[in-house]
């Protein structure tokens, strides 16, 4: 068995060689060179275009401008499965290039060369008029009257409001001694940072077009390129091969519209898009700030008596995946810590700045910031121990939530706290800081988080899974799921050896994929690659099994349920004896004078369940304060992902959200310019990515509770080690300051400003 | 790929200078870490390059005959901190290039392209600054030797005339001889980053090390060039070894540097760390050079 074993990566040979072909190495060098010309203005109208000393420059094949989109086919970009109900269908608010500038940066024309230089000085060349208007950047601000309105349905900027009532909040804080706790906590604006850059290619044969793209929803972006060129769908063709990183700003069709389009203006012409990293930061996409207010009254014995929370999330100047991301924050408010009086508003609003969309962790790292750091604030007041506090009022075993119908099967918030406690020697440690005094300090701090695997009930969940056996008894498995780095790949492959009974050497899984041959699925976004794809592979191994052992009958002259597959052998369970291998019965099958056959097995496992994926995070740190610096010295994050499939690889998988996690928390936030909405720190010098030495050794410690729902007895893992670590560096920084930085963050900047209030500095 | 208009590589330290005549709008490259990356960014774009790159005899760090220390302007950050005169003499000046970018940058990056990139947050510079360091100039007119302080006339701009070549740096004897320093980069993160604000110290101690007898210190991003503060050195010069010495030197160091306020710090941020900085950096110093002070 395969499945639970730290077995190599399936990929991890031809990318430490280097031999690993990514969309870039894949393109022909006979490629036109295309960029984007981005406007320098937050909002307005683009008036006029002089692209006269740009067509001179030599090398120069065309340049384009908003007003060459004719035909405008409005488009929405979110990596969402498509909804055949009009009204959950995402927003259609892009053009493949725009006259109307929302955001400065926003797509308003396009020059195509014979390489970089000379596109690069064709942008340099284009002179542009715009009629400007007044913008603004604030959420809050954005809501006002008399603020600039971006898009003209949806007055005040918002564009959607939702609201969670549960109880009677008004009636609950008359409660006689009860104490209010109120905060707001704000999260930046951050963005994705993966290795690779978005990069695609487009060309034409016949009437179709193929875009080669670095994304993680090849199925979705045909659809969504489709709809941008006013094309039917089976006319596109997307190619997802090799990709460096996405977490989520690649769950969203980003340039390969624009690409298909150009292409197609030059008569299908082979065109190459590579973005810059200056322009990944301001127009790809972002992940949303959110800027929340709670307010808890909470009863002398520390249980909940109502509580409330607002949260005003920042949607840039495009709805991309929209209200999405602050609804599952707003959905977790109740859910974390249950309480019987409960509101929630949560506020998409427009602003005048980059697009936010997708990212690693869907509106949770937001949540969790705003609720872990008043957890902590909570416990304090009321003289509580904050482990202690959260024991008593996390969500109990045996909770079932009742539009999902997830349920807490297992006591996995104390196991994991337990687990993290002992990782990290956590009680010692918190007694050791208690009250210290001086310059520098250590301190020790907990956040919970809470997650879900996939998307179901509120969108489609499907998986389609193909698999061809080989003359030799290997079989080829392919999947819409897509390996983005996480490992799916080799998970795929241990499931699918364990379930038809063949060597983990005998699987080939088709890494890319193809919109043409591959099976259809919405690709890699959620945490539900594994959970997912798991009961796909399991229905197709067993459908593939069936076929082979019948034709094995005809071999072996025993009936089926006598025969079984183990290692690559056709085996009679009666006495254990191998009659032949796998191998033998191929060749056969496909050679065979008198009954040749193409054994192969295809199906679609629709998936309604989803599953509820819960831990902790626990941080060390030591906090200069004349200096306002923080060092973290020791982290831990717990997690219950269920049986895990590769415990080698769900280790790595913490260790990068980890990574996000201390970025999230201590350094990076993109910045805008007041005065002009300009991005301030688009490069990885001034945008504080934080580096391999701002890190401690990552610890990973796992609860193994096997899932009940899921194929494999697993759940989700590829977001949720994100969710929990900036809160708990904050509350560890708390600990040994009494200082609560509520806004990430917590860099030198905002340290500063806190100490300098509190009269430390 | 690269907008670059032609490629001259120099022979020798006289071919570059004649390279440079022949092409005065060309630009000087060396490791490239610096000159690239502006390419890239359109700044020195369609320029043509004279690489200096090859010069051997532009590279090491020797006694010269006067005892003083000169460190070829080719000399790479790593081999500066690993070099064994260096570390005898002047390590801080080891230690403060060995925070610059990563190992890469480290390998390929020189201390003269360090300096005559004229920014304010090189990590070289406030330690060139803190130890009197003179820099050596040769063109068509020989070669000429200015204190460094003289070579930064303003942000991004030193004193290089047509076709001249920055080809050492050089520590006189009596700038270095009984002196132990201390660098303090403060960046927002551990690497890969910029200076916020960068602090050198070194100090001379009297022979019972009760005594500062002079006390250099220097700051990047404290203002548009490197700069020295010369009122803080004034309280400290003569001074005991005390802890109010230290933190009036520390407090002084306000009347003497001038830090913006601008997005990637407020002024009031950098004077604050300017003199939590001088301090610990003073303290440090004292501490290298034998001395001790009093808590």
């Amino acid at each position: 068995m395969y499945v639970g074993k730290k077995v190599t990566r399936v990929d991890a040979y031809d990318k430490v060689i280097g031999r690993t072909r990514y969309t870039d190495d894949l393109c022909d060098k006979s490629a036109y060179i295309a960029r984007v010309l981005h406007s320098t203005i937050a909002h307005g109208r683009v008036v006029s275009m002089d692209t006269s000393e740009a067509e001179k420059i030599p090398g120069v094949v065309k340049v384009f401008t908003c007003f060459d989109v004719k035909e405008k086919h409005y488009f929405p970009t979110a990596g969402h499965p498509w909804s055949t109900d009009p009204g959950h269908q995402d927003v259609a608010d892009r053009l493949v290039l725009t006259e109307e500038v929302r955001f400065y940066g926003d797509d308003i024309g396009a020059v195509v060369a014979e390489d970089e230089v000379a596109a690069a000085q064709a942008l340099a060349a284009i002179k542009v008029e715009y009629e400007e208007y007044p913008f603004v950047l604030d959420v809050q601000e954005a809501m006002k009257e008399g603020a600039p309105q971006i898009h003209k349905d949806y007055p005040g900027n918002i564009l959607k409001h939702t609201t969670i009532r549960k109880g009677n909040y008004e009636e609950a804080i008359k409660e006689p001694g009860l104490t209010k706790v109120e905060g707001w906590y704000d999260t930046p604006t951050v963005q994705h940072c993966h290795i690779e850059n978005f990069i695609c290619y487009a060309e034409m044969e016949g009437d179709r077009i193929t875009v080669t793209a670095s994304t993680q929803i090849p199925h979705i972006v045909r659809r969504i390129v489709g709809q941008a060129l006013g094309i039917e769908w089976g006319r596109v063709r997307i190619v997802k091969p090799y990709i460096g990183g996405g977490f989520g700003n690649k769950q969203d069709a980003l340039y390969e519209p624009l690409c298909a389009w150009l292409c197609m203006q030059l008569g299908g012409h082979l065109v190459k898009l590579d973005i810059p990293r200056e322009d990944t930061f301001v127009s790809n996409r972002v992940r949303h700030a959110i800027r929340s207010h709670i307010i808890s009254w909470v009863r002398p014995d520390g249980t909940y008596a109502a509580r409330k929370l607002e949260a005003f999330s920042d949607q840039g100047a495009y709805a991309s995946h929209g209200h999405s991301i602050v609804a599952k924050g707003a959905g977790a408010f109740p859910q974390l810590y249950p309480c019987d009086n409960v509101e929630v508003d949560a506020y998409t609003v427009f602003t005048n700045k980059s697009v936010a969309g997708a990212m690693r962790g869907y509106g949770i790292p937001q949540a969790m910031w705003a609720v872990e750091s008043h957890t902590e604030d909570v416990a304090a007041r009321m003289g509580m121990d904050p482990v202690e506090f959260r024991r008593k009022n996390l969500m109990p075993v045996g909770y079932v939530d009742a539009f999902s119908r997830n349920e807490l099967y297992d006591d996995t918030f104390n196991q994991c706290l337990d687990k993290a406690m002992e990782a990290i020697d956590y009680k010692r440690k918190f007694n050791e800081y208690q009250n210290q005094t001086g310059d520098i300090r250590r301190g020790i701090g907990v956040s919970v988080f809470w997650y879900n695997t996939a998307v179901w009930p509120i969108s489609l969940e499907t998986s389609s899974c193909r698999m061809v056996l080989n003359q030799d008894g290997s079989l080829q498995v392919q999947l819409g799921e897509t390996e983005i780095g996480q490992g799916a790949d080799t998970a795929y492959t241990q499931m699918t050896a364990d379930v038809l009974g063949v060597p983990l050497r005998d699987v080939h899984v088709v890494s890319c994929q193809d919109t043409d041959v591959t099976p259809f699925g919405t690709g890699a976004y959620a945490s539900r690659q594994t959970y997912t794809a798991g009961f796909a592979i399991r229905q197709t191994a067993m459908l593939l099994k069936e076929r082979i052992l019948e034709y094995a009958r005809e071999l072996t002259r025993m009936p089926p349920y006598n025969l079984d597959i183990s290692e690559g052998n056709i085996v009679r369970t009666t006495d254990g004896r191998v009659l032949m291998t796998l191998g033998e019965l191929s060749t056969e099958a496909l050679y065979s004078l008198t009954n040749s056959r193409h054994l192969s097995a295809e199906s679609t496992s629709q998936i309604k369940s989803n599953a509820y994926s819960f831990g902790c995070t626990i941080a060390e740190v030591e906090v200069d304060i004349p200096m306002c610096k923080v060092k973290l010295l020791d982290i831990v994050n717990a997690h219950d992902a269920g049986k895990l499939i590769n415990p080698a690889l769900a280790e790595a998988q913490v260790h990068g959200g980890m990574s996000m996690g201390i970025g999230y928390g201590m350094s990076e936030r993109l910045l805008f310019d007041e005065k002009t909405g300009r991005a301030l720190n688009n490069n990885l010098l001034d945008y504080k990515l934080s580096t391999f030495m701002d890190h401690p050794r990552l610890k990973a410690v796992f609860v193994e509770n096997a899932e009940p729902t899921s194929a494999f007895g697993t759940k989700a893992l590829g977001e949720p080690p994100a969710c929990s670590v900036a809160p708990a560096i904050r509350n560890a920084v708390y600990q040994a300051t009494g200082v609560g930085v509520n806004e990430a963050p917590v860099n030198p900047h905002n340290l500063f400003r806190r100490f300098k209030e509190e009269g430390l500095i | 790929m690269y907008d670059i208009k032609a490629l001259y590589e120099a022979e020798s330290v006289e071919h570059a200078v004649r390279l440079l005549i022949e092409h005065p709008e060309a630009q000087i490259i060396a490791g490239g870490s610096d000159v690239l990356v502006q390419m890239r960014e359109g700044k020195r774009a369609g320029k043509e390059l004279v690489s200096i790159y090859g010069l051997d005899e532009m590279r090491g760090v020797s006694y010269e005959a006067d005892g003083a220390v000169r460190i070829g302007s080719l000399t790479s950050f790593s081999h500066i901190t690993r070099d064994p005169i260096i570390q005898e003499h002047i390590n801080v000046l080891g230690e403060a290039v060995d925070l610059v970018g990563g190992p890469q940058i480290r390998n390929i990056g020189t201390i003269g392209g360090n300096t005559c990139n004229g920014v304010t947050s090189a990590d070289s510079a406030s330690t060139l600054h803190a130890w009197d360091a003179v820099v050596e100039i040769t063109g068509p007119n020989g070669v000429r030797r200015i204190p460094i302080h003289d070579f930064y006339i303003r942000a991004g701009v030193v004193d290089l005339r047509p076709g001249e070549v920055q080809t050492a740096i050089i520590i006189p004897k009596v700038a270095y001889e009984g002196y132990h320093g201390h660098y303090i980069k403060y960046a927002m993160r551990n690497a890969m980053d910029i200076a916020t604000t960068g602090c050198s110290v070194n100090v001379k101690l009297s022979p019972d090390k009760k005594v500062m007898e002079d006390v250099r210190i220097a700051y990047g991003v404290a203002g548009p060039v490197p700069m020295r503060a010369p009122r803080a050195e004034a309280a400290a010069k003569g001074r005991a070894v005390s802890k109010e010495n230290v933190k009036t030197f520390a407090r002084t160091v306000l009347e003497d540097v001038n830090p913006r306020d601008s997005w990637r710090a407020s002024k009031e941020f950098r004077q604050h760390i300017a003199v939590v900085l001088a301090e610990r950096a003073l303290r440090e110093s004292i501490r290298l050079a034998g001395g001790e002070v009093d808590e």
